[in-house]
């Protein structure tokens, strides 16, 4: 019995894990370069209003509005992202200051447009957002293809291919190793002929790309519009994630997963024998209490980018 | 032969000091150009503008006799130009080969080519011999391997004038030894050298010409072969330099700092220290010799208390200080000058004066009611800037950051025996120091020593050890191999002991002593 309710959870918790996964994978990029950036929950909010609206405006239209408001929530997490790459890059600002600025504003600007569009504080239903598949052949394997390839949600499948892309771009080519230089040593990039600003601006606009399609993927898979609590946390959750996993794209996988999983554990708990007597609030504080005792735990190590978080001074010695 | 490097008329201001000052500097192709001078007289900052780092007020370069402009290191590596920093600039969780590239790396269509670039490296190391493991993290590797990298990274980039910012300090007699016959080879293989250091030895032995700068200014160029010791610290200084310590015997009085049974796990979790004992009394100093890593640095730490002890004991006077804070040790009459100036020594972003009263800045007449006292704060500076002849553009505000290294040195110096703290852990006091400021501290430590104060010396430097200390304790592989005379040692047994082919019996040393307590 309790294995038949796993099994029904797991495309849930693949649910609930791509954005967390896709926006630690921003996360990273951001990081590795050497700005850190908090900022990851506005920039969700901004993707997942940006999504639902393209969607909403659009399905009567076209039958693939929520791949556009897919694409739209990304770009406009690189636009919301510019400015923190500005106000960390160019104008040196504290990068802790300048996230939270933009965590405050992304409310704030995604109710005041909710308002202006819809004339009311949140977006529209959308009737479909991202549509389940299942994959043909692959979904009738025993046990697995009801874990992964039954009735899940593409969206986890973008965010598998992104891990997988990222560990690529960060491990194995130029920019990735110059990337990851000017998060360590920037001077030694620096001194070595690279432009550190413009690492910084690449690692940072990633991760607004990353955090706006994540953004846009939870609003469209999880929710039936965007208001103000859709994001509820997960852009902090998803730093955890990046905490947990320790900066390496497939531990952001498998933090994003186990973070997932806990969500999708506080539908379930009541239908667990073992779990049913606790009280219900108790599982939607977890993925919280989760990330606090994750950052609790790993933030001390010294496991990140050297100089994440430090403004770089170009004359330095 | 012909000039490869020419700098004319150079002239570079800083806020409140003119750093180079009308300088010209003709370096011949396929030499080894030895630069002298005093802690501050501008031989960093005149490389800077070489290397494109700083761009000159006035004065123009030509490289191979044509007349450039070095706006940027990038401009300068173009030129094939390449500097080794005082302070290394590579990754530390990098290989060895990734900080090389960086870049400028190899591909294979969208990937880096590591294998041609792991390949690269070995033959270039192959070439000069080098012999360094291209696959190496950067933070699992020594010092001088961590500068051969830096030595990589320039020959890398086909760089054929190659600047060495005191390369020596950081290293061991031996490592300076084959860092010697590396620039040998370089130069057989057709490099300029451009060399910055202190030590005069080390000019006499491999540079062909040496040229010397005082206060900004260019003193004179010389053969190196038509001069002597005597004569280049002359020029540097103004003055004729006494390279021998003057000390009277010393008159050790009560024990006040005893170590016994001590171990204590180095960074990579081994016992870096092993059941180590010794004493150190009032009036006398012992000094610490044995090659670098055999557990100086993880002794001097838990002494001071920067890294906690596994087991037994540490005691100043008769308390028990071992697990006792540092702020805790300072107070009860500990004092440190530490190895690593940068990172334990000094806060780079505050002033001189800041820095001087970083253990009391909270005390009378520094503070008052919780307030600091600017007066006081900077009377104390300009004393001790006097006193210690720190130089630097602003004196007392003048921020750490903006000082010359060997002047960050005399600081922290200054601020420690300055305190005149009752037991006093000394490393490395000299690094980077010119040949009179080296003279000033020395008879500075054996005044403390003549105050009755109890001194600890650890230094890479035998000449140093060997010329201040009292007793000479060797340590090698964490333990104490022997505890001899200063005066009835010599450079051989030392080097001996320092490698643990001998051991000496600690009773031997003390014989005719009074009783032992070691
Ligand atoms: N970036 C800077 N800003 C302000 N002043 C500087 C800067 N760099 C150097 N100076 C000043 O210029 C002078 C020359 O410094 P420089 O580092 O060239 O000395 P140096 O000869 O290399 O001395 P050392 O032997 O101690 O390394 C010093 O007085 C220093 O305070
Ligand atoms: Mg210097």
């Amino acid at each position: 019995m309790t294995f038949e309710i796993f099994l029904q959870m797991f495309p849930i918790a693949l649910m609930f894990s791509a954005p967390i996964i896709l926006t630690a994978l921003g996360g990273l990029f951001s990081e590795r370069s050497g700005i850190v950036n908090i900022a990851l929950e506005g920039i969700m909010m901004v993707g997942a209003f940006t999504g639902a609206t393209i969607t909403v405006l659009l399905e009567n239209s076209t039958p693939a509005a929520a791949w556009i408001g897919l694409l739209g929530g990304l770009l406009a997490g690189i636009v919301f992202s510019l400015l923190h790459a500005v106000a960390s890059i160019n104008l040196k600002a504290d990068q802790v200051i300048s996230g939270t600025a933009l965590n405050i504003l992304a409310g704030g600007l995604t109710v005041y447009l909710c308002q202006i569009i819809f004339h009311q504080q949140r977006t529209r239903a959308f009737s479909y957002g991202i549509k389940k598949l299942s994959v043909p052949g692959l979904s009738k394997i025993p046990v697995l293809g009801r874990m992964f390839f039954d009735q899940v949600y593409p969206t986890f499948y973008i965010a598998i291919a992104m891990v997988l892309l990222t560990w690529f771009v960060v491990y194995k080519t130029p920019l990735g190793l110059r990337m990851r230089a000017c998060g360590e040593h920037p001077q030694a990039a620096a001194s070595m002929g690279i432009n550190v600003s413009k690492m910084r601006y690449f690692g940072v606009l990633v991760s607004g790309a990353l955090g706006g399609l994540g953004g846009a993927v939870m609003v469209l898979t999880a929710d039936i519009q965007y208001t103000l609590v859709s994001i509820h946390g997960t852009g902090f959750i998803s730093l955890a994630s990046l905490v947990f996993g320790r900066w390496n794209p497939f531990g952001v996988l498998g933090a994003g997963f186990f973070f997932g999983f806990s969500t999708a554990l506080s539908f379930y708990a009541k239908d667990i024998p073992l779990l049913s007597g606790l009280p219900g609030e108790f599982f939607y504080i977890l993925p919280y209490l989760l990330t606090i005792i994750a950052l609790l735990f790993f933030a001390g190590k010294s496991v990140g980018p050297k100089a994440a978080g430090q403004i770089y001074e170009s004359g330095e010695r | 032969m012909s000039n490869i490097v020419e700098m004319l008329h150079i002239t570079k201001d800083f806020p409140g000091i003119r750093a180079n000052d009308d300088i010209t500097l003709q370096v011949e192709e396929r030499s080894i150009h030895a630069l002298l001078g005093e802690n501050g007289a501008g031989k960093s900052t005149l490389m800077s503008i070489l290397f494109g780092l700083y761009q000159p007020d006035a004065g123009t370069i030509r490289i191979r006799g044509k007349e450039v402009k070095v706006s940027d290191p990038n401009v300068a590596t173009a030129l094939g130009i390449g500097m080794v920093h005082q302070h290394f600039k590579l990754v530390h969780n990098f290989t060895v080969t990734e900080n090389i590239i960086l870049g400028m790396e190899p591909r294979k269509g969208l990937l880096v080519d590591m294998r041609t670039a792991e390949q690269k490296v070995e033959d270039i190391s192959k070439l000069y011999g080098l012999a360094v493991d291209p696959r190496s993290k950067i933070e699992e590797i020594s010092v001088s391997m961590q500068q051969r990298v830096e030595i990589l990274k320039m020959l890398y980039r086909d760089a054929e004038i190659l600047i060495f910012d005191e390369p020596t300090a950081v290293l061991t007699p031996q490592e300076i030894h084959e860092l010697m016959q590396i620039m040998r080879r370089l130069v057989e293989e057709g490099k300029t050298i451009l060399l910055i250091t202190h030590k005069l030895k080390e000019i006499k032995e491999v540079a062909d010409v040496c040229s010397v700068l005082r206060r900004g200014k260019l003193v004179g160029t010389v053969p190196v072969a038509d001069t002597d010791e005597e004569r280049m610290a002359e020029m540097m200084v103004g003055r004729q330099v006494s390279f021998h310590v003057q000390k009277t015997l010393a008159k050790p009085g009560d024990v006040l700092l005893r170590v016994e049974g001590l171990n204590v796990k180095n960074q990579k979790g081994v016992l870096g220290v092993k059941n180590l004992s010794l004493s150190v009394r009032a009036g006398e100093i012992l000094g610490l010799c044995g090659i670098d890593g055999n557990g100086q640095t993880e002794l001097v730490q838990a002494i001071t208390g920067l890294t906690k002890v596994e087991s037994g004991r540490i005691f100043l006077r008769d308390i028990d200080i071992t697990h006792l804070s540092i702020k805790e040790r300072s107070d009860l009459g500990l004092g440190h000058i530490p190895e690593d100036r940068q990172k334990h020594g000094l806060v780079l972003d505050f002033t001189l004066g800041e820095n001087f009263i970083i253990h009391n800045y909270y005390k009378e007449p520094f503070a008052h009611w919780g307030i600091l006292n600017k007066k006081a704060i900077l009377e104390n500076a300009q004393r001790l800037i006097k006193e210690f002849d720190v130089r630097s553009g602003q004196g007392a505000i003048t921020p750490a950051r903006a000082m010359s290294g060997g002047n960050q040195q005399k600081a922290i110096v200054a601020r420690e025996i300055d305190r005149s703290p009752d037991v006093f852990i000394v490393v490395q006091p000299t690094r980077g120091l010119d040949v009179g400021a080296i003279e000033y501290i020395h008879k500075r430590i054996i005044g403390e020593r003549d105050k009755n104060k109890a001194i600890l010396l650890v230094s890479l430097e035998l000449d140093e050890i060997m010329d201040l200390s009292d007793r000479i304790a060797v340590i090698y592989n964490g333990e104490i191999v022997g505890i001899v005379d200063a005066a009835e040692t010599n450079e051989n047994e030392l080097g001996l002991m320092m490698s643990g082919a001998l051991h000496k019996a600690q009773e031997a040393a003390q014989t005719g002593r009074e009783p032992a307590h070691v």
